[in-house]
């Protein structure tokens, strides 16, 4: 892959998948997994150090992780501990998508909230529904963790929210 | 301002009881513990002080190194707000010039100082002291640490994120509480803590060493060791631009320190010079506290930090301007503008690319330098290493440096990151734990072995290369 990401500050989706293999729709829809958009290699390791089911893969602390995605259970302790905020979790249910995201952000949104999704870019794309949150001191990094329902073609796309009070 | 509510520090539980100060005159509120210049600034003065020259100036570091925010402290003039903590009934002035001290001022007399006697006297109480402490604590020495900081742990009291690594290097827990974690250690291991003390030299004392040192502006201090470790961090670096003395105009960490430590809100809108590290961890920083950031603005066609931290601000929508640059300050007495440029392939600004933006602070996030000013004044051999940042001192594979006894650590020996410090500080700590003749050979061989080979292995990566690269410079063999 060649280093135009570090101009923009972004990955594209293409740029992911250059560097991890998604996993199936099969996969998808079984339960959540997680999906690192971790391109650098870079010395951290708290995610394969942490995964229960040993399904993150980092031969040397320097190595970006590679998810064994029929081994991940879909637990979100990597989304939780990840210094980076690099983990997302992703699962198809029906019409819809769940992501499972970092949000470090005041105010924390509460179960069935509507919030506004943000790409990558910060760019807003759409609505979704808060169906899940782990506070902070529920979470083994000190992270909240919020699972928004999005439309399924936003998958890939929607990768932080912006809560809707939070607005001026 | 002060900032009430942050999503993942808690201040009002942090706070201390309230005083009031006299600035000019007029009475302030402040709280114990915090240090003059930021109660200050939560109070919303930017102007600090007057040059001989008659331009304002405001913060900068924040940590006591760029005499930026010098002013009369009870009629006292040249005190250092930014590390000097509030006493109820202070009274507080700008100060123009160059100020005498009060006629009636009787200075302290070295016949009075204070006598500290250890094995390891430290200087410096972050990552690298403090993991130094504890180490040649646990390897028997009696440890003396003195920091002229008020509080333990140095930088990593404002770092808010997670920190990457090993596990058991802290990897996944915050700066800030690492900082806790590594002080509780250093206390429990019963080293010997000084803060608000500044070394202000080291000399050689028979076959051990003297370090001198002022304690809260006023005491004088003497500490003597056998061994001293030189764990004095670093400085940020500036940058040449009109109007670059404006108040307003900040170090990255000054801002940290500010919105991180001690809860204060630094500004509203910000604009950010640097997307190395600093730069794009402060713009997150600064969004979990509520302030807007216009933009942040890199004279490099690629962001130098981690990606994935750039990552973080920029889904959040905050736009990084690779090949800009900022062109000037504008303002009457603080910062009211900021106007940069792109720059063409030879970094000159491109005509017509001109932005103006409204904000009430530039961060600038444009590198740090090794403060090695003791290692340089004892006569410890320094060289320029641009890997490291600057200028460095040469040492062997223990981190002794061309001076017997003293040894260096952390970013006073290259600017690197606060895991590696903690590492280099661990290596120090036993190694100067064995010169003092109180370590058992074996077992501090040992772990200094396996220290290095985490350091080693932390640096293998292409962003370890730089530091591999300077090291080979520094290193005597």
């Amino acid at each position: 892959m060649n280093d135009e990401y570090l101009s923009r500050g972004y990955l594209t989706i293409d740029e992911i998948k250059e560097i991890t293999e998604l996993p199936s729709e099969e996969r998808l829809k079984k339960k959540p997994v997680a999906v690192p958009e971790c391109p650098q290699e870079i010395p951290c390791t708290p995610c394969s150090e942490i995964c229960p089911v040993g399904a993150i893969s980092m031969p040397t602390p320097n190595d970006r992780p590679i998810v064994d995605y029929d081994k991940c259970i879909g637990c979100s302790l990597c989304v939780q501990i990840c210094p980076g905020l690099a983990f997302f979790m992703v699962h198809y249910k029906g019409e819809k998508a769940r992501i499972t995201m970092p949000h470090e952000l005041l105010p924390v949104p509460k179960r069935g909230d509507e919030v506004i999704l943000l790409n990558r870019k910060g760019e807003e794309i759409g609505t979704g529904k808060v169906v899940l949150v782990i506070p902070r001191d529920k979470s083994v990094g000190d992270t909240p963790v919020l699972t928004v329902e999005v439309p399924i073609e936003l998958a890939w796309e929607a990768r932080a929210v912006r809560v809707k009070e939070a607005r001026e | 301002m002060r900032l009430e509510e942050h999503p993942v520090i808690d201040f009002t539980r942090k706070r201390g009881k309230k005083v009031t100060i006299y600035f000019e005159g007029k009475p302030i509120e402040a709280y114990e513990g915090e240090p003059i210049a930021e109660a200050l600034h939560a109070a919303g003065v930017r102007v600090l002080n007057f040059t001989p020259k008659g331009r304002p100036r405001g913060l900068f570091c924040a940590i006591g190194k760029c005499s930026s925010c010098l002013m009369k402290v009870n009629g006292i003039p040249n005190v250092r707000t930014c590390i000097t903590l509030v006493e109820d009934g202070m009274k507080v002035e700008r100060q123009h010039g160059l100020e005498p001290l009060p006629r009636d001022y009787k200075p302290p007399k070295w016949k009075d100082a204070e006598k500290i006697e250890a094995d390891i006297i430290i200087i410096g109480g972050g990552p690298a002291g403090l993991m130094a402490g504890v180490k040649a604590a646990e390897h028997g020495a009696k440890v003396a640490l003195l920091d002229e900081n008020p509080i333990l742990g140095g930088q990593l009291v404002k770092q808010t994120h997670k920190f990457f690594g090993k596990r058991e290097q802290f990897a996944g827990v915050r700066g800030v509480k690492i900082a806790e974690i590594i002080a509780e250690e250093a206390k429990k291991k019963g080293v010997d803590i000084h803060l608000e003390t500044s070394a202000i030299g080291i000399f050689p004392n028979g076959e051990g060493k003297l370090v001198t040192a002022v304690k809260k502006n006023k005491k004088l201090m003497e500490f003597y060791g056998k061994a001293v470790i030189v764990a004095t961090g670093a400085m940020e670096k500036m940058i040449p631009f009109e109007n670059n003395d404006l108040p307003g105009v900040y170090g990255a960490g000054a801002i940290q320190t500010l919105m991180n430590t001690y809860g204060i809100q630094p500004g509203k809108r910000v604009l950010i010079v640097g997307a190395g590290n600093v730069g794009v961890i402060l713009a997150y920083q600064l969004l979990q506290a509520g302030v807007e950031v216009v933009a942040v603005v890199e004279a490099m066609p690629k962001v130098g930090a981690y990606f994935v931290h750039a990552a973080k601000i920029r889904r959040l929508g905050i736009p990084i301007y690779t090949r800009h640059t900022i062109l000037k300050a504008e303002g009457k007495e603080k910062v009211e503008r900021a106007v940069i440029a792109q720059l063409d392939d030879n970094w000159k600004p491109i005509p017509g690319t001109e932005k103006s933006y409204d904000v009430d602070i530039i961060a600038l996030a444009v590198g740090l330098r090794p403060s090695i000013e003791l290692l340089h004044q004892a006569g410890a051999q320094a060289i320029y290493v641009r890997e490291l940042s600057g200028y460095v001192v040469r040492h062997d594979d223990r981190l002794e440096t061309t001076i017997r006894g003293i040894f260096v650590a952390g970013d006073s020996s290259g600017i690197e990151e606060a895991t590696t410090a903690m590492l280099e500080g661990k290596l120090a700590g036993i190694a100067a734990a064995l010169f003092v003749g109180k370590a058992n050979v074996k077992n501090a061989m040992e772990e200094m072995e396996k220290v290095r080979k985490d350091l080693d292995e932390f640096r293998s990566g292409p962003f370890g290369q730089r530091t591999r690269i300077g090291e080979e410079k520094v290193m005597i063999k």
